[in-house]
């Protein structure tokens, strides 16, 4: 085999790796563009503000929108104050020690547990075991418990960020641990948190596995916490596999991906003002 | 004092949340699964490929042999993509085409699953179907949704693990003459082995246990693959696609697979922690 000069060598990874950015770029750029271009045609008014008919072949989705709302933002505020509260006594109340491991791989687990595996879990433990049924409730605490190691990361980093001086100053005024943790870490961490549960928003609202079995895929509108509902990820699903309608299933993935761009747009720009305060 | 005492009290309480979940979500998995396992045989559940929930034929062999198929397909595609995003980020990149690159990779992860299920449908499937013959649904599809799926995971913590290289190593190399890829090659990714292969097991991880996109393209027939162009069903999709209908030992069984996925997947996750623990303490002695 030939031997390359180092100088060759270089050249040639600088391009390979340039390649695979770009098709990196190249791949996201296609999938956002290809569902766009197929859905926001089909988006009017009267798609987002009426109810689905003849199983999502005609009508709307604004059922769905209204499910994932609920579902997903109930889901992350049940985690968010869990997870605030978990990183702020890992953080500010304990030294490293046997407990704080054992919460952290707690934590780390969860997170690497697929989303079937909590859509069984939430099945078998909130809707028969707790008797909630395919509700919103039962959807919202599965994704809970789903999303909880993403905010107690980024809350831990957050807070992790502050710098140590501002903890003394506030010792130094004479306030408690908890005033100093209320009062002064908290709200320099708070944009850092927010990109966390803004993330895990996103996440709660792509999720389908674990709400198909747990919150159901009943069509109407939901009417209360226990009330069955499909997110729009799910109808997604179910449409685009069923072949029901494939103008309908393009419009729900936009609707979808806007979302998803939103809330990512929303996360880095919370970052930035996180950097922007936490350089100061 | 006292009140601050009482806070911590609370706060450790509900620090405990995270951790009692993983234990409920074991117990009640096992529970449900692990005596239908016991019942039919251990042997005859994992090894044979004979599923037939009606004649109470219960053998998980196919799938696992799809998940495994799936995986290394996915890992193939994803650890290179990843790595290769992850050096191009850390090691070459000019400032201006890392902040497009870094969102860039956010975004893929915040892409919903269900959304990659549908463009491997309607991009990936047809074109091997037209060019690779077969049915379309297959391996490689999966694969390839797949690896792009794994990427974000594979791509952030392979950066984590070069920009924990002390700088001075790249200094050091760059000074006795070594190009920036000679340096990349033979100092950094030695550097970083230990956390780019957690990197890679925790890619590992997300591929077996991903579970809308692979029904929408794997195809999910229940034999033992072949080749890369034949359909087959994952662990994942055999709970999802039957879930829906299933009752009494047919749940069971679905709890079953349900079990040996968690089991396959903690391993993986255990590997991963202990391989990034024990760099880290390296990193530190240092």
């Amino acid at each position: 085999m030939m031997r390359l000069s180092p100088a060759a060598g270089q050249r040639i990874a600088v391009a390979a790796m340039w390649a695979l950015a770009l098709v990196t770029i190249g791949v996201l750029l296609f999938i956002i563009t290809f569902v766009l271009v197929h859905g926001l045609p089909q988006i009017t008014w009267t798609f987002l503000t009426e109810s689905p008919q003849s199983m999502g072949r005609k009508g709307g989705v604004f059922p769905m929108i209204v499910g994932t709302i609920m579902v997903a933002g109930l889901a992350v505020a049940i985690a968010a104050p869990i997870g605030v509260a978990t990183a702020l006594y890992l953080t500010e109340y304990t030294r490293e020690s046997r407990l704080t491991a054992v919460i952290r791989f707690g934590a780390d687990c969860l997170a690497g547990i697929p989303s079937i595996i909590f859509g069984l879990f939430g099945f078998v433990f909130f809707t028969i075991t707790l008797g909630m049924g395919l509700s919103v409730l039962s959807g919202a605490l599965t994704l809970a418990l789903m999303v909880l190691p993403t905010i107690i990361r980024t809350t831990e980093e957050a807070i992790r960020a502050v710098p140590h001086a501002y903890r003394e100053v506030s010792y130094g005024l004479g306030s408690t641990r908890w005033q100093m943790a209320t009062k002064v870490v908290l709200p320099l961490a708070l944009p850092g948190i927010c990109t966390g549960v803004v993330l895990s928003l996103g996440r709660s609202i792509s999720e389908t596995a674990a709400v198909m079995l747990t919150a159901g895929s009943a069509l109407h509108m939901p009417n209360s916490l226990f009330d069955s509902s499909r997110t729009l990820a799910l109808h997604f699903y179910i449409l685009s596999r069923e072949g029901l309608s494939m103008e309908n299933a393009y419009a729900t993935a936009s609707v979808l991906i806007i979302s998803i761009l939103a809330l990512n747009a929303l996360a880095y720009w919370l970052m930035r003002q996180f950097v922007r305060r936490a350089g100061r | 004092m006292k009140q601050d005492k009482l806070i911590a009290a609370a706060l450790m309480i509900v620090a405990l949340s995270a951790i009692s979940g993983l234990a409920l979500i074991t117990v009640f998995i096992f529970k449900e699964g692990l005596p239908i396992i016991l019942r039919s045989g251990v042997r005859e559940f994992f090894l044979s490929s004979d599923w037939d929930p009606k004649n109470g034929a219960f053998g998980i062999c196919s799938m696992i042999a799809g998940s495994l198929a799936v995986t290394a397909g996915a890992m193939i595609i994803g650890s290179v993509f990843g790595l290769g995003l992850a050096i191009v980020l850390t090691q070459f990149c000019p400032a201006r085409l890392a902040s497009v690159l870094k969102p860039v990779v956010e975004l893929l992860a915040g892409i919903p699953s269900v959304v990659y299920g549908f463009m491997g449908v309607v991009t990936i499937v047809p074109l091997i179907r037209t060019y690779l013959g077969g049915p379309g649904l297959s391996v490689l599809a999966a694969s390839i949704v797949l690896g792009i799926m794994v990427l974000p995971t594979v791509t952030s913590i392979s950066i984590d693990a070069l920009q924990a290289v002390p700088r001075s190593y790249w200094e050091g190399s760059i000074a006795l003459g070594a190009t920036q890829w000679q340096t990349t090659r033979m100092v950094m990714l030695k550097a970083a082995r230990s956390g780019i292969m957690a990197a890679v097991i925790l890619g590992m991880g997300r591929a077996v246990g991903e579970t809308m996109a692979v029904i929408m393209v794997a195809g999910n027939a229940l034999e033992v693959p072949h080749g890369l162009l034949d359909p087959v069903r994952t662990l994942t999709s055999n709970i999802a696609l039957e879930m829906g209908y299933a009752s009494g030992e047919h749940r069971e069984a679905l709890f079953a697979t349900g079990v040996t996925l968690f089991a396959i997947i903690m391993m993986l996750n255990t590997i991963a922690l202990a391989i990034a623990r024990s760099s880290a303490k390296k990193g530190g002695s240092r």
